[in-house]
């Protein structure tokens, strides 16, 4: 199954590639994968997802915690969350029926669009990975020029929150 | 507050935190570094050959002692070499540093000459690596270094120094930190106290129980609390081959070495076994043999310093993650408290049934070689030897294959950092300088590297570190002209091809180089001659003693787990298995 793995660690020299590094090494598949900064700029929060039964989940929480420059792990995945992942998409949209059929279906889905040529609209929609699977299904046919994911993000629901001390 | 150079700053951290010595080997990028050791006394630097053995020299210093040992190589080269060496000790969660010169901060990135990116080539092998990028970092650096690498699950750290931050002519203010707070690292000590009461349910209920030590209870200097649980127990010990000598190997209670090329009866009793209390173990691959055919009746118990060893391999039933000698304390005190009685019938039954097996196919017991009716010289006999010359006292280390495994079976280690060995990586060409490492730390002490033709020859030119340092160690050459180990598999897999396994007439003449070199060098040919010639080598106290010994070369290492089987699935012989 999909798990969502968020990680607080220090902002430090070579901490990023620990953990890349890490997946490769022990043969975990990492989808998707976010970093930044927090409020806190000495430290970094990453998002990242992968597949796994229990076992290689817990172990690979396990061993993320093991590395020095991890301050917290959590699986979201283990109880309720929300995930948001944003995507920017080009697509062709040269004629009025296409544009019209274009914003009908961005309306549908919450997106805006955020850049307009005479020949292409660009289209920014944030939602879980399913709504934004689902919106390229649904415009496939009209001539997607460019998608643009940014991996998935996710914080826990209610009054858990994940922090240094 | 001193001010000091970035070089002349990392000697005296080095020295704060208590380094006496270093292995290492100087080049460019390291030079600085090099100037400040010229400059004071307090810091010893013993100057190797290769920077592999500088980092294995490191290494046999702090698995003798248990101290952090420490290594200094110069960038890319110098780098890259001491890779072999850091991946040793990573297998085996041995504390090191390693301090490595890198090209100055505004040329990294460009190619530079002796250029390599360490924190990114060791970053798979350290427990963690450091860049510095200004000298008024060194001494907190260097503070967490040293505690990163001795505390929780121990193990390698790089400190990687770009060559303008040692520069001396910019000096900056100089001050030690008291003591190192991370708050991204606080490794647990107390194991959970309701998971230890489980385990002592299991345990004083256990009818087949075994005791399965591994190379941890060494490292946390547990070894008498194990003892000393063994004892209240009565329960049979196996050890791991990193964990020989944590239990007295000539001890009744223990059934010797498990795995791959253990006992009979200490593989046996594990598969048969109703409650395995694992410490300080990692159900490796060359123990459990098949994981699926593992101990199929276990309640397993594993006490683990390392959540990710705990159910990694097997899961453990009742996993328990905390220091070895914390939880062993903790244990041992529960159970002297404890009313309930361990069932004694069942134990005396369980251990006669270990005697049987003792009896019937044990090592040292039921010899599993045929002596030979010729001049022949026995690998076995040549441990036997030592360890009657030696008095069962010597620090052993060894390289790695068949000679590896008959010193593991056939030198009794009585106390724990005695034996000393690559078990996790495997490392040839670590007996060596692994043995100048225990040397140095302890000079009164007889030191033998167990080793063979081949192994040897892939850190030989250590002996010339050995005359320069004075370290008399004593090697103990298993010459059978191959591959032993490479050979043995290919005889019993690959119906004796033997490629690439035989050195044909390529060997050097191994007395000729150890007395080019200014040693002694002794060869021993025949059975009769053995004994006298390893007293005459032990008696020369201050010298380096190259003992070629020629074996019988058609010798396997018995027994060994059949591939895919479970752990009693073993071959005793050539011709028998169970």
């Amino acid at each position: 199954m999909k798990r969502i793995i968020s990680v607080l660690l220090e902002n430090e020299f070579g901490s990023l590639s620990r953990v890349v590094g890490l997946f490769s090494q022990r043969g975990y598949n990492i989808d998707t994968l976010t970093v930044a900064p927090t409020d806190d700029e000495t430290l970094s929060r990453m998002t990242l997802t992968t597949q796994g039964d229990d076992q290689m989940a817990e172990q690979i929480v396990k061993q993320l915690h093991k590395l020095i420059d991890t301050i917290k792990v959590v699986d979201l995945t283990e109880g309720p969350h929300i995930e948001r992942e944003l995507m920017l998409v080009k697509i062709k949209a040269s004629d009025n029926e296409s544009r019209t059929e274009l914003k009908s279906c961005v309306e549908i889905f919450r997106g805006h669009i955020i850049d307009v040529t005479t020949h292409t609209y660009t289209i920014q929609l944030t939602g879980d990975s399913d709504k934004l699977d689902a919106f390229i299904e649904a415009v496939n046919t009209m001539g997607i020029m460019e998608v643009v994911r940014s991996g998935v993000t996710g914080i826990a629901r209610g009054d858990k929150f994940i922090r240094a001390q | 507050m001193e001010n000091l150079s970035g070089g002349d700053a990392l000697i005296r951290a080095l020295k704060d935190v208590g380094v006496k010595h270093i292995w290492g080997y100087p080049g460019g990028a390291a030079l600085h570094i090099y100037d400040a050791i010229y400059r004071q006394e307090d810091v010893v630097h013993l100057l190797v050959r290769h920077e592999q053995a500088a980092v294995h020299a490191a290494d046999g210093f702090s698995r003798a002692t248990g101290e952090v040992g420490t290594a200094l190589v110069t960038s890319g080269p110098g780098a890259t070499n001491a890779i072999t060496g850091i991946a040793t000790a990573y297998m085996d969660s041995i504390p090191l540093v390693v301090i490595s010169g890198q090209v100055p901060s505004s040329k990294i990135g460009q190619d530079a000459f002796q250029e390599t990116d360490m924190v990114g080539v060791s970053r798979p092998i350290v427990k963690h690596s450091f860049l510095v990028t200004k000298a008024e970092d060194i001494p907190a650096t260097i503070a967490k270094a040293y505690y990163i690498a001795s505390t929780g699950r121990p193990g390698p750290v790089v400190v990687d120094i770009p060559k303008d931050v040692t520069e001396p002519n910019r000096k900056v203010p100089y001050s030690f930190p008291n003591e190192v707070k991370m708050r991204s690292y606080q490794p647990s000590d107390r194991g959970h106290r309701g998971q230890i009461k489980r385990a002592i349910k299991a345990l004083v209920s256990a009818k087949r129980p075994v005791i399965y030590s591994g190379g941890g209870v060494i490292i946390d200097n547990a070894s008498e609390l194990l003892i000393s649980v063994a004892r209240k127990l009565n329960f049979p010990v196996t050890n791991t081959l990193m964990g020989l000598g944590a239990f007295p190997g000539t001890d009744r209670q223990f059934v010797g070495m498990l795995g791959m090329h253990g006992t009979f009866e200490a593989n046996t009793a594990m598969h048969h076994a109703d409650v395995i209390f694992a410490v300080g173990a990692r159900f490796d691959d060359r123990v459990t043999n098949e994981l699926e055919k593992f101990c199929p009746f276990a309640t397993i118990i594993h006490i683990d310093i390392d959540p990710t060893t705990v159910s990694k391999n097997i899961v453990a039933d009742i996993p328990i993650v905390g220091t070895c000698k914390s939880v062993l304390a903790e244990v041992l005190s529960l159970l002297e408290q404890s009313n309930d009685e361990v069932d004694q019938d069942a134990l005396s039954q369980w251990w006669q049934q270990i005697d049987e097996w003792r009896a019937k196919h044990g090592i040292y017991t039921a010899s599993r070689y045929e002596d030979s009716y010729d001049d022949t010289i026995k690998p076995q006999d040549v441990i036997k030897t030592l360890y009657n010359v030696t008095k069962g006292d010597a620090i052993v280390t060894s390289d790695v294959g068949q000679h590896q495994m008959f010193a593991a079976q056939y030198y009794l280690f009585d106390r724990p950092r005695q034996w000393i060995n690559s078990g996790g990586l495997g490392t040839m060409g670590f007996g060596l300088p692994a043995a100048m490492g225990a040397k140095l730390a302890f000079p009164d002490t007889d030191v033998a590297c167990v080793t063979g033709e081949g192994s040897i020859q892939m850190c030989i030119q250590e002996l010339s570190a050995c005359s320069q340092h004075n370290l008399p160690v004593k090697i103990i050459n298993l010459n059978n002209a191959a591959l032993g180990m490479v050979r043995q598999w290919q005889d019993m897999q690959y119906n004796s091809r033997y490629s690439q396994s035989v050195y044909e007439e390529s060997l050097p003449d191994f007395v000729a180089l150890a007395e080019a070199y200014g040693h002694v060098g002794i060869r021993v040919t025949k059975y009769e001659e053995l004994e006298e010639k390893m007293r005459e080598c032990f008696a020369m106290k201050d010298r380096v003693v190259f003992m070629d010994i020629c074996i019988d070369r058609s010798e396997h290492v018995y027994p060994m787990h059949m591939p895919g089987g479970s752990m009693r699935d073993l071959w005793l012989s050539k011709t028998e298995r169970t």
